[in-house]
């Protein structure tokens, strides 16, 4: 397939290549129209979306700023909010998220709503009610999940720039299966008043992009403190757009398990270990680090916290105040189960079980509260790392895209993509993942995690790494 | 600890989901599965451990207190399966 390249006023558009930070240059430069630039992006989307299904919803909005794509689950006001559900079929909210006010503010508008995992649940975006996406790379895999959506998007060229959100590792690691950039942010940097909440003292929203400039560019526009959201806080320091090439005085620890884990593919493994080899020769003093039991329980620990805290969050949908409504002759209580069962995929169903069994009474410590402590004890591990390391680094994903079909009926096996992913994410710390190199053809990403707040070290880090590493996040079949 | 046909139906009536009766027993071998992969947390003796409930050490984070406009009536109504009298409208309680 050529790629998708449309002449105006003098400037070429190839949505494939261009970053956001070079299309907010062509704005300020008058040599594109804003509306010349989201035409650029729609044509895209009319042209390769019927393979890759991105997007659930094409809003088509025009606007001066660089435009923008929406996981489903950030509330947009007017426009269709379906978290990937049935149950929310035909909902329009009347209000907008905090991340979506901001980008509106910031004058970006809205190209559409990116297809997701059910409720955010789920490593492959298989789960949606609406239909799998698929890899730009390979549209037999799939593009990660649950913001499978918003990566391939990003990489084939459908929007510059997009929001996921990010619970177990539902930015990360898609942005590693489809070759794009992501942010998971540090717990209570971004907002999540407007979220279609899955597990509350996990889910963060963050950025999905080309380049780490980028990525710092659009979280710079989320972050920050929020009346509406008390779990938010005031970034101790500005975002820093990285420009830097070097990692000298970098200390970065290869945590042992994390890198050696029993299902790392090989060649996941050899592609991230010569991304560490190059931190070396750019400057950073590189040690193996161990976190022994974040990694041996972590997975444990994320499928008791965030199923129960899902099976309160999804207690409102029921029927009555927004969304699907089963056709019931009985009481209320009918009403409410049958809506709930029909409404509701598999995966959230599953989740809500587990989560109310597992916080039910006589079952409360053994599970939900030793899962706390487990918890705890993941935080204090990766503290005592960050007493000696600026940065920790492992593949985000044990492995590449896998085929669609591949893990649909094995929910466990599905489970492990996230092996990687959700110890620092329990510990509530920002992970970067990057492109770093393919195997058989499908991209390979590297996870960078820091302590609380330091996305900024992060970025920079990514940004030297990205200069040198030069992948080409334009996947091979569309160049 | 093997998780009982009760306790799936005991578990379904909390959540408010209405199992068919043949789908039972798979949705009772797909937790039974979950279950004793992440009952490996309880291997850990972690009777000294404080749990953690939440990442951030906030206390307190008070709201000013602003009054702001809530929705109009019509907006909270616009997206109800039956909307009635500006109120939702659902079948009788325990009828």
């Amino acid at each position: 397939m050529a790629p998708q390249t449309a002449e105006r006023g003098g400037a070429v558009i190839d949505t494939l290549r261009l970053t956001a930070e070079e299309a907010a240059g062509l704005l300020e430069r008058g040599e594109v129209s804003g509306d010349e630039l989201a035409g650029a992006y729609l044509e895209a989307i009319e042209t390769r979306d019927p393979e890759v299904h991105a997007y659930l919803h094409v809003a088509g909005e025009r606007g001066d700023g660089v435009p923008i794509a929406h996981k489903d689950v950030i509330t947009t006001k007017g426009i269709p909010t379906t978290a990937g559900s049935k149950i929310l079929v035909g909902y329009t909210p009347v209000f907008d998220s905090t991340v979506a006010a901001r980008c509106k503010a910031a004058g970006l508008p809205i190209l559409g709503k990116t297809n997701l995992d059910e409720f955010a649940m789920g490593s492959s975006t298989e789960n949606s009610a609406f239909g799998p996406t698929r890899n730009p790379w390979d549209p037999e895999r799939v593009p990660g999940g649950s913001s499978g959506g918003s990566a391939a998007a990003v990489a084939a060229g459908l929007a510059p720039w997009a929001l996921g959100t990010d619970t177990g590792g539902s930015v990360k690691q898609p942005a590693s299966l489809c070759g794009v950039v992501g942010l998971r942010p540090t717990y209570g940097t971004v907002s999540r008043y407007g979220i279609v909440a899955f597990a509350s003292s996990l889910d963060q929203v963050g950025p999905l992009t080309k380049t780490v400039r980028d990525n710092a560019r659009l979280y710079a526009l989320i972050a920050g403190k929020d009346p509406c959201d008390s779990t938010t806080v005031e970034l101790p320091e500005p975002v820093a757009i990285p420009a830097g090439e070097d990692l000298k005085g970098l200390r970065i620890g290869v945590p042992r398990e994390m890198n050696e884990a029993e299902g790392i593919d090989a060649d996941v493994r050899e592609s991230v270990n010569a991304a560490i080899r190059l931190a070396g020769e750019l400057g950073a003093e590189v040690e193996e680090a161990s976190l022994p039991r974040s990694v041996d329980y972590g997975l444990a620990c994320y499928y008791l916290v965030a199923p129960a805290e899902a099976s309160s969050n999804l207690a409102r949908y029921d029927g009555v105040r927004y969304g699907f409504r089963a056709e019931v002759d009985g009481d209320l209580t009918e009403l409410y189960s049958r809506t709930r069962w029909e409404g509701f995929g598999a995966e959230p169903k599953r989740r809500i079980l587990l989560g109310t069994y597992a916080l039910s009474a006589g079952y409360y410590e053994a599970y939900y509260g030793q899962a706390q402590k487990v918890r705890t004890v993941i935080a204090q591990e990766h503290a005592a790392a960050f007493e000696r390391f600026d940065l920790l680094v492992s593949p985000t994903s044990p492995t590449v895209a896998f085929r669609i079909g591949e893990k649909a009926e094995n929910p466990l096996a599905m489970y492990l993509s996230d092996l990687l992913t959700i110890p620092s994410n329990m510990a509530g710390l920002p992970g970067l993942s990057i492109p770093c190199g393919l195997s058989d053809g499908l991209p390979v990403g590297l996870q960078l995690i820091g302590p609380q707040f330091s996305e900024n070290t992060l970025f920079r880090a990514g940004h030297a790494l990205e200069r040198a590493l030069a992948f080409d996040y334009v996947p091979e079949r569309l160049r | 600890m093997a998780i009982t046909r009760d306790d799936v139906l005991h578990v379904a009536t909390l959540a408010r989901l209405e199992i068919p009766e043949d789908e039972v027993e798979t949705v009772r071998d797909q937790l039974g599965a979950i279950l004793e992969a992440v009952g490996k947390v309880s291997e850990l003796d972690l009777a000294d451990v404080e749990p953690m409930t939440h990442p951030l050490d906030l206390v307190n984070q008070w709201a000013e207190d602003e009054p702001r406009p809530s929705l109009p009536e019509e907006e909270a109504l616009v997206n109800a399966p039956d909307p009635s009298d500006g109120a939702f409208r659902v079948p009788a309680v325990g009828g």
